[in-house]
């Protein structure tokens, strides 16, 4: 069975190797991992996909929340919510299979953003089970290479998962900037 | 005004009371050592090993009850600490570990003593820092010292660069700490603590499991006060034991690998369990699928990532454990559950063999650990190692008040037992400290015998030499037919040892001669080591076998060999 977990997390140093070390540790398998900055100053958005029964989603969901750099963990469901992925897919394609490929590309809802003589890369933007059965489909033209983000998704409606909450400016100083090697020329300290 | 950063570490200890770091040094902390003489109201306690140094802020914080401090160099000093952070983590010590670490311009680049400090401890600490800026000193300290005592406490690692102590910054001490990451569980909410006084005034057989939580929550008034008005018998933890008073007519004691009868199988047939402050551990539990079916289990803790971990529970509450025993108390019926109690003593007179300590000419732990407890008085602190004697100091003492037992549960360090009592003593030098030492775990740590010398600390070392690693002989005596590999184990002659430290040893080999060693051991004013040269092979009974359900508790086999039990 497979969750999806949203973590809204301090953009700081270590907090993924904090996060990804809870999941090795604790033996719970991750399907995949999607990071990137949000509308809020300071905090990032990781969805994960988790595999597992419920009891291991509820232990995945507890164990992010006591990260003191994870700010709000919540699992959300694809009835509730819009969930996408992208893959982009390298194929091998001769000229004259590119209408067959092109037929497709349109059948899926997919984009073609790059062509060679000899090769597409195809984009789309789907739920999981669309974008498996477009690979499945370009299989037989040879998949050069591919690369998928892994889920996000965002709950339908006015709810949201953000958080919101303000720091004061001192701390918020501190939470963004600390812990990183500071620019410039560092004086030469060795003994 | 511009201070360095080292002169801002220390005055941040200050500023978190704390008065002790128990620390070594190096080269990348000198520039804070060199800033020591400039803030006499920090005291430094020179140890001999950092895993030593780690071990007396947890022996010193679990004295205390207040934060405890250990502070190591780079590489190797810092690597030297991680047994004692993941000790502090498993038992939710509040504790500070400061490392120094290479300057910035060498980090990341294998500088001479750089280990990775940082990555290597994030999951054995509750949080951590690395303090790439003087400037972010303060926030750090004030921050670490704030998650490591509230909440579930627990260690908090900070790692500060060398050039980091050199450089001027402003000291801003921050007024507020508000992390938006960490929030602080307190009351439970109404509809809970109705569903929990619901279960409690049904209830035919319960029982309360206490966990170290109590302990650390401060909660030791309310948890009387819970049971004395629902009439509910307490059964402890190893570290929940002096959570309740062992003499008071509730208190049922310990349960789990080596508990009771009456516990273990009161756990196995009460209709209602309530775990207060524990985490469900498997030695305290047993093997889980097969703990209890028919109870209803409320779980409280103030980490709510232990509900539902190890046992499905009908009632998770997430709380602190003294403001949700005290709505409970609120909130329940006065009852008495006589019937129950009968049983358990029943339960209890039927095998009081199993725990009954052996009579003869015999010298043996229980009687040792016994007469120690009885010859001192309530105030006096006890630390043990890890292994038989820890067990049967469990079993067989008398604690009646939080914190008075010192001891490494869940991660079963051995070599806990010299180190942690250095931190008791310092956390309370007018009181007792006595340390049950394995003949093992002694020679794990002795070397912080010279630091009791150097800082007058007059711990009382109770060696329980057996001539074995003897909870691991016990196992490949039940468990592997007797084939005993790489546990018979060699000591000096203790009573030499201690005098080339100075220190005050006596031998004893006869029963009759432990009152007076005690009592001896007591008037003196130092240190004093105790060579008891117990029984080789006795083994601590009851057990619950490994793997097996606490319901599958059992005593000591008969065999023709056995002293026959008074
Ligand atoms: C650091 C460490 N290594 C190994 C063990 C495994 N272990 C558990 S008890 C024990 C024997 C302890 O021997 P001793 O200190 O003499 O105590 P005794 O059981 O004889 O009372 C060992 C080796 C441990 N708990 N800790
Ligand atoms: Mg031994």
């Amino acid at each position: 069975m497979k969750h999806t977990l949203v973590a809204l997390v301090e953009n700081r140093p270590g907090v993924l190797t904090r996060v990804s070390s809870l999941f090795r540790r604790r033996g719970f398998n991750i399907h995949s991992l999607a990071v990137g900055v949000t509308e809020e100053p300071g905090i990032s958005r990781m969805t994960i996909v988790v595999d597992g029964d419920d009891a291991i989603a509820e232990q995945v969901e507890k164990q992010l929340t006591k990260l003191i750099d994870v700010v709000h963990v919540a699992t959300i469901t694809a009835e509730e919510s819009v969930v996408r992925e992208l893959a982009l897919v390298k194929v091998r394609c001769r000229p004259a299979e590119r209408r067959e490929v092109l037929d497709l590309v349109e059948v899926f809802r997919a984009q073609v953003v790059d062509l060679s003589p000899v090769s597409l890369i195809i984009q789309i933007v789907a739920e999981e089970d669309r974008l498996e059965a477009l690979l499945e489909n370009l299989r037989p033209y040879g998949v050069l290479e591919s690369v998928r983000t892994g889920r996000v998704a965002l709950v339908r409606g006015e709810r949201t998962t953000a958080v919101h909450e303000l720091e004061a400016a001192g701390a918020q100083r501190f939470h963004t900037e600390s812990g990183r090697l500071p620019e410039g020329q560092l004086p030469y300290v060795s003994d | 005004m511009k201070l360095s950063g080292a002169d801002i570490v220390l005055e941040c200890l200050r500023r978190i009371g704390v008065d002790t770091v128990f620390g070594y040094p190096g080269g990348v902390v000198l520039p804070l050592y060199d800033r020591l003489p400039a803030h006499p109201k920090i005291r430094h306690i020179l140890v001999r090993h950092e895993q030593g140094g780690g071990h007396a802020a947890d022996g010193y914080a679990r004295a205390s009850g207040r934060l405890g401090v250990a502070l190591a160099t780079s590489g190797p000093g810092a690597t030297n600490l991680v047994t004692a952070v993941q000790n502090a983590m498993m038992d939710s010590i509040p504790t500070l570990f400061i490392t120094g670490n290479v300057a910035r311009n060498l980090l990341g680049r294998d500088g001479f003593q750089e280990a990775d400090i940082t990555g290597i401890l994030m999951p054995a600490v509750k949080h951590n820092y690395l303090v790439m800026r003087a400037a972010d000193l303060a926030y750090s300290f004030a921050e670490a010292a704030y998650i490591a005592q509230s909440g579930r406490p627990g260690p908090v690692h900070i790692d500060i660069p060398k050039d980091v102590f050199l450089e001027q910054a402003e000291f801003e001490w921050p007024e507020q700490i508000s992390i938006r990451g960490y929030h602080v569980p307190g009351a439970a909410d109404a509809d809970s603590i109705a569903r929990a006084a619901a279960l409690i005034d049904a209830a035919q057989r319960p029982i309360v499991i206490a966990g170290h939580g109590v302990i650390l929550g401060n909660a030791s008034a309310e948890l009387r006060a819970f049971v004395e008005r629902s009439g509910i018998p307490v059964l402890n933890t190893l570290l929940g034991l002096g959570s309740i008073p062992r003499d008071h007519a509730l208190s049922y004691g310990m349960l789990g690998m080596h508990g009771s009868f009456e516990a273990n199988l009161a756990a196995s047939n009460a209709d209602l369990v309530i775990g207060l402050g524990n985490r469900m551990d498997d030695r305290a539990i047993g093997r889980f699928a097969d703990f209890n079916h028919q109870a209803s289990i409320i779980h409280i803790d103030i980490d709510p990532s232990e509900h539902n971990k190890n046992l499905r529970t009908a009632l998770p509450i997430t709380g602190d454990v003294k403001q949700v025993l005290a709505q409970l108390t609120q909130a329940i019926r006065q009852r008495s559950h006589v019937q129950w109690i009968r049983w358990m003593d029943e339960v209890r007179a039927q095998h009081a063999h199993t725990l009954a300590i052996p009579g003869g000419p015999v010298l043996s732990v229980q009687h040792i650990v016994r007469r120690i407890s009885e010859l001192n008085d309530d105030d006096t602190v006890i630390v043990t190692g890890v292994g038989q004697h820890q067990m049967w100091a469990a079993q067989h003492m008398k604690f009646t008040r939080p914190h008075q037992l010192i001891t490494s549960g869940g991660l079963g360090t051995m070599g806990f037992e010299v180190p942690a009592a250095v931190g008791a003593q310092v956390a309370r030098p007018n009181s007792k400290v006595w340390s049950i030492c394995g003949d093992g775990g002694f020679q794990r740590t002795m070397q912080e015998l010279a630091t009791m010398v150097d800082e007058h600390l007059p711990v009382k070392m109770a060696i329980m030499n057996n001539g074995y690693l003897g909870m691991v002989r016990q196992w490949q005596e039940l468990f592997y037919k007797d084939n005993y590999v790489a546990v018979a184990i060699s000591q000096p002659d203790f009573v030499k040892l201690a005098d080339a430290y100075g220190i005050k040893a006596l031998r004893v080999t006869e029963r009759e001669q432990v009152d007076a060693a005690i009592r001896e051991a007591n008037a003196h004013p130092g240190p004093v080591i105790l060579d008891f040269q117990v029984e080789a092979e006795g083994n601590v009974w009851p057990m619950v076998p490994a793997g097996a359900a606490l319901s599958e508790t059992v005593g000591a086999p008969e065999r023709p060999s056995a002293v026959p039990a008074t």
